[in-house]
């Protein structure tokens, strides 16, 4: 658009002070994962991260991410669309809560999710009675993935219905459609850049998840133990091993941020 | 151009401001190993009073945290670690003047739920099916001694989660994820009642030993030996013992 001088329009420049401080915050970004790059033992990467405790973590951690996105995506697109849409009372109420996660250290979401799906807690006792235990399973691991990327969802997609507003539902709502016509043919196709985005969001937050993981479902080779609890692991004993599946671990978010953006590229312009 | 050069001013200050992270004369500080956190924090109490003088700030880790924090320039004036292993990586990158002092010596206790439920008698019990067993991952020292026990007494467990600290192994336990786990006796005696500890006489087969050291770049040499001479003396034995250590 800045270069669209056609309809008399002056495009709009920046100040140039601003490139300063956005220079040292880009700098401040990338000169960790460069100084990550440099400290790779280059002769030994591929022997790390294809030894079999960092294949486990990798194959547990993108299963639970994509298990994690997948009830993410069940749930929370409904929670969208029920607060960017909905009446009723206490809507903000309940939408601050749903964002709480957001702004919980995640080990306090571990610890929230133990004193429920737990043993000892609310739920976990009824669960066990009925023959299903969580603790110490890939299920918790997946529950604590989805506590705390859930919110990333939510927030994306409700975001991306409120500025395409509920004009066009309207218009079909007027000529005849039902709700659920709606909904199938205007709403979803109108935000899906956003609910696209928000699920890349909540994988790459799954990828990363740690805290509420190491809190509330513990650490085993295959079972629990995901790719950022294999790096803490392996920093005890092998600095080397832990950089390597560091970088690996970007890698894997890299490819999947921006694959997902340059598909979508297209259809947002 | 002059709001830039202001900007930059600005961002420089603040990256000078936290590069000096030298600690002001009169401050002795101690890394510590964070099974040490109970009787350290005793005997550093005990230290600013008979040196009115010098402050003790310490810090508390994983011995092989501690040793990557030193390693990476941290300044410290004393190091005691919860196993030789990290001493000696200490000792090899050159951060330790003279040589390290045993101080202390910690063994594995098996923790159960309060009441011990489960019946759990002796080692060999841990290895019962359907036991939910939390133990150290063999990376990290409580996890290597435990192996150790494995080997030399022969029983496999089977564990459901190797953590990677003994503070989440106990955790496990104490929030009731767990029904048995293998912590050192002083982690037991500082969860009181909310575990059950049973001891086990196999244990002696893997002795952790805690070595203490004042380190090449400390400030007030003098000042660290005599933090190591309470540490090591006839008080800081009895500190320690209290917390349940035993001596090397």
């Amino acid at each position: 658009m800045t270069d669209n001088r056609g309809d008399g329009t002056v495009p709009v420049g920046l100040p140039a002070w601003l490139y300063a401080p956005a220079c040292l915050g880009a700098l401040f970004v990338v000169i960790p994962l460069v100084a990550i790059i440099a400290r790779i033992d280059w002769p030994h990467f591929v022997p790390l991260v294809t030894s079999e405790s960092a294949r486990a973590a990798l194959i547990l951690s993108v299963k639970t991410s994509a298990a994690s996105t997948a009830l993410c995506v069940a749930l929370g697109a409904p929670m969208a669309l029920v607060l960017a849409r909905g009446r009723f009372p206490g809507r903000s109420v309940l939408r601050a809560l749903v964002l709480l996660p957001l702004v919980l250290p995640p080990v306090v979401g571990g610890i929230a999710l133990l004193y429920t799906f737990g043993r000892q807690g609310l739920l976990g006792h009824q669960l066990e009675l009925i023959g299903v235990r969580v603790a110490f399973s890939t299920t918790a691991v997946v529950l604590a993935q989805s506590f705390v990327s859930l919110p990333f969802l939510v927030v994306s997609l409700e975001g991306a219905l409120r500025s395409a507003g509920a004009g066009y539902e309207h218009v079909a709502a007027t000529l005849g459609a039902g709700p659920g016509t709606v909904l199938r043919t205007v709403t979803l196709p109108l935000v899906w850049p956003g609910l696209v985005s928000g699920a890349v969001l909540a994988f790459a937050r799954s990828l990363g998840e740690f805290g509420a993981t190491l809190t509330f479902a513990g650490s085993l080779q295959g079972v629990t133990r995901t790719l950022p609890l294999e790096i803490y692991l392996q920093r005890e004993t092998d600095a080397d091993a832990a950089v390597a599946l560091s970088l690996l671990l970007i890698a894997v978010a890299a490819v999947i941020v921006v694959g997902s953006t340059a598909r979508r590229r297209p259809g947002l312009s | 151009m002059r709001r830039l050069l202001a900007v930059v001013a600005v961002a420089a200050a603040l990256c000078s401001a936290c590069s000096s992270a030298r600690p002001p004369a009169g401050t002795l500080t101690v890394f510590a190993a964070a099974s040490l956190k109970t009787p350290f924090t005793e005997l550093a109490h005990r230290f600013e009073k008979a040196h009115s003088a010098t402050t003790v700030t310490l810090n508390f880790a994983g011995s092989s945290d501690l040793v990557a924090q030193l390693d990476q320039g941290a300044p410290a004036d004393v190091f005691a670690s919860a196993d030789t292993a990290n001493m000696t990586k200490a000792v090899d990158a050159r951060l330790v003047a003279g040589s390290p002092v045993d101080f202390a010596t910690n063994t594995l206790t098996i923790v159960t739920r309060p009441g011990n439920p489960r019946g759990i008698r002796g080692f060999a019990d841990l290895a019962a099916p359907g036991l939910q067993l939390v133990v150290c991952a063999p990376q990290v020292p409580c996890g290597a001694a435990t192996a150790r026990l494995e080997e030399s007494t022969g029983v496999t467990l089977r564990p459901v989660s190797e953590e990677s600290s003994v503070t989440d192994v106990l955790g496990k336990v104490t929030s009731g994820q767990g029904d048995a786990g293998l912590v050192y006796v002083t982690d037991a005696a500082t969860a009181g009642d909310t575990v059950t500890a049973v001891p086990f006489p196999e244990a002696r087969g893997a002795v952790n030993v805690y070595p203490i050291a004042v380190l090449e770049k400390a400030g007030d040499r003098s000042s660290a030996a005599a933090f190591v001479e309470l540490v090591t003396g006839a008080e800081g034995r009895k500190v320690l013992s209290d917390a349940g250590f035993a001596q090397p």
